[in-house]
């Protein structure tokens, strides 16, 4: 019976623990931002109706106005509207996109993936920036590139991504234009592998180093507290080298809080995300959220709220297991 | 045992323990405790001088809105117009000051939205403890997994044009991290003996809770608040960049900077630089105080003070 109690099993247990709770906790925190939504809605000013008709609600009769109101449901209240779309939802029936004309999971089917390739090399472009000069900075610190990257850091932080956008544009599209400013490819070229590469170059650099900034202060922070840690004075007392002793005892430890810090920036990400595939014209899901709001298309509005909040719960729940399967020191406390 | 010295004590007093080994730069500590003191300086002169720049220059240089010159369109900075002119020929420089002055206005009236509600759920949930601060706590990472963007452009977008969204679509969504602050200080003072003297002494709830909690959460809650300010300009900065904000007629930095987005295509840098340049000081300038209140608040380990 020794088997059970070996630390593998117990730590997936943890895990196993630790998912069903995230999820317990997930499920009502989704159920509040749809209802918060819907009331948010149905307290506003607007009135979807006008959506539906466009210019022709001010042509057609009242009549007609009335028994599209009916169809749609509009004059039910909030709950019964509410209940009605979360059942749609679990069949996958979100209902039809106003903006698009098609409906919505439609839209988040074509958009979904474009957004996915821009956010995953994004996050890759972050990664490997902060990591790289964060640990360097660290490593020299106060020498010049510490304080290069610190003071970029500081100032890139107080920068919004479409700023960056709008600067890396001027220099590599309008001042020396080798790379497309916007779109998915050239007008009317095959989206092909040469061209969407092209045309992914500029947004996915700009997303990560809009990311930057947070990552590298915190990795930079972090492997300095771990180089003043005792397991590391032990490493330099043995007399290891200088290079064994950064990347192989000290940075490990620091890396875990860095997982963490990243599974949480998820939100910035998307924030990220809206901007930048909004500059350049990225047919995302992101851009598609301005495109839903601007034109005050709900059902388009309310399922992509659900989905990036669904995405954030996960992408928190994924770095802590990540943690509590790297580092045996963490127990899972929910 | 003759090469251990036990005259001379491992640890000099008066010098701070360090771990042995470790290259530090003999100056670098005299002068990252002056970069404290010198960087909250420099954040408040910087704050000032952008908020003095934001209300006197468009005053003193008589903005008018309103106001186009097509004969002097799009030009770059020069003595008479030192950030430039815009698509229709404003003059920029008075612009991005009033446009900041908006910002900072809207970012302002935001932070005290935020800082009341988080300061009175944070008090609540650190007084109440137990099961319904975890419940209060729940509740707060819920409102956190919502990218603030993304409910700030919901609310938005039901309640078009007008200002009050934009400043509730902030103020509603950054209140998270000031309610962190004011339960952790009010878990924190719970404990202290000054409460239990209080209480022991025979003191009401509610002479504990103005006179002994009250006072002590202000000073972290109003800084809080502060250092909110640079990401509510950033929030509706963003906002209005994406056609979302506050009304196009309004000079905010988002709108300037929505304008700019075409006419960088033309090569017109400083109708987005400037902007942006005084967006990032904003920012440095709060960044400043914030790293000096971090110094102060855990001093403890000294490779943090060079943060």
């Amino acid at each position: 019976m020794t088997t059970l109690t070996t630390p593998a099993r117990r730590r997936g247990r943890e895990i196993g623990i630790l998912v069903a709770w995230r999820l317990g906790v997930a499920v009502p925190v989704v159920a509040v931002v749809a209802t918060g939504v819907f009331l948010l809605a149905a307290w506003s000013p607007f009135d979807p109706i006008y959506q539906y008709f466009g210019a022709g609600v001010f042509s057609a009769s009242d009549a007609t106005i009335a028994n599209a109101r009916e169809q749609l449901g509009l004059d039910d209240s909030v709950w019964s509207q509410l209940g009605r779309w979360s059942g749609g939802v679990f069949s996958g029936e979100l209902g039809q996109s106003l903006s698009f004309r098609q409906p919505v999971s439609t839209v988040i089917a074509q958009r979904l993936p474009w957004t996915l390739l821009l956010v995953t090399l994004g996050l890759v472009v972050a990664v490997v920036l902060s990591l790289v000069a964060g640990v360097i900075a660290a490593w020299r610190q106060g020498g010049w590139v510490d304080r290069l990257v610190t003071a970029v850091g500081h100032t890139l932080e107080g920068l919004p991504p479409f700023v960056l956008a709008l600067g890396a544009i001027a220099v590599f599209a309008v001042a020396w234009p080798v790379l497309p400013v916007a779109g998915l490819t050239d007008a009317g070229a095959a989206p092909t592998v040469d061209q969407v590469t092209r045309h992914l170059v500029l947004p996915a650099v700009v997303l990560g180093v809009s990311q930057t900034p947070w990552l590298v202060l915190h990795v930079r922070s972090s492997l300095l507290g771990a180089l003043d840690e005792d397991h590391v004075t032990g490493a330099r007392s043995r007399g290891l080298p200088e290079r064994v002793v950064v990347l192989r005892h000290a940075l490990p430890t620091a890396l875990l809080p860095f997982v963490t810090v990243l599974g949480n920036r998820l939100p910035e990400l998307v924030t990220g995300a809206v901007l930048v595939e909004t500059v350049f014209s990225w047919p995302g899901i992101a851009a598609a959220v301005v495109t839903a709001a601007l034109s005050v298309d709900f059902p388009l509005l309310a399922a992509l709220t659900l989905l990036t909040t669904a995405a954030v719960l996960a992408g928190a729940l994924l770095a802590d297991v990540a943690v509590l399967l790297l580092d045996p020191r963490v127990s899972a406390d929910g | 045992m003759a090469e251990l010295d036990l005259r001379r004590p491992a640890v000099r007093p008066g010098e701070p323990w360090r771990p042995a080994g470790r290259r530090r730069p003999g100056t670098l500590r005299a002068r990252r405790t002056w970069a404290g003191r010198g960087r909250l300086t420099a954040g408040l002169v910087g704050l000032g001088l952008l908020v003095a720049g934001a209300v006197l220059i468009p005053w003193l240089g008589g903005l008018d809105q309103g106001a186009v010159d097509y004969t002097a369109v799009r030009q770059p900075p020069s003595l008479a117009h030192p950030f430039g002119t815009d698509a229709v020929g404003r003059d920029l420089f008075l612009r991005s000051f009033a446009g900041l002055g908006v910002s900072l206005t809207v970012a302002a009236s935001c932070a005290v939205i935020s800082t009341v509600i988080g300061t009175l759920y944070g008090a609540l949930s650190g007084l109440l403890g137990g099961w319904p601060d975890r419940i209060l706590m729940r509740a707060v990472d819920g409102v956190n997994a919502v990218p603030h963007l993304l409910l700030g452009i919901v609310i938005v977008a039901l309640y078009r044009g007008s200002v009050l969204a934009v400043i509730a679509s902030i103020g509603l969504t950054h209140w998270t991290t000031v309610a962190r602050v004011v339960r952790s200080e009010v878990l924190s003072l719970r404990g202290r003996p000054f409460v239990d003297a209080a209480i022991s002494g025979g003191a009401t709830r509610r002479r504990v809770l103005g006179r002994h909690l009250l006072p002590a959460v202000v000073p972290p809650a109003v800084l809080s608040s502060v250092l909110i300010l640079p990401h509510a300009v950033w929030h509706e900065t963003a906002l209005s960049f994406l056609g979302l904000g506050l009304p196009p007629h309004l000079a905010s930095l988002g709108n300037i900077l929505a304008e700019g987005r075409q006419a960088v295509l033309l090569g017109s840098w400083w109708i987005v630089v400037f902007p942006s340049a005084l967006l990032a000081a904003t920012t440095l300038a709060v960044a400043g105080i914030a790293a000096w209140w971090r110094d102060r608040a855990r001093p403890r380990r000294r490779s943090e003070l060079a943060l």
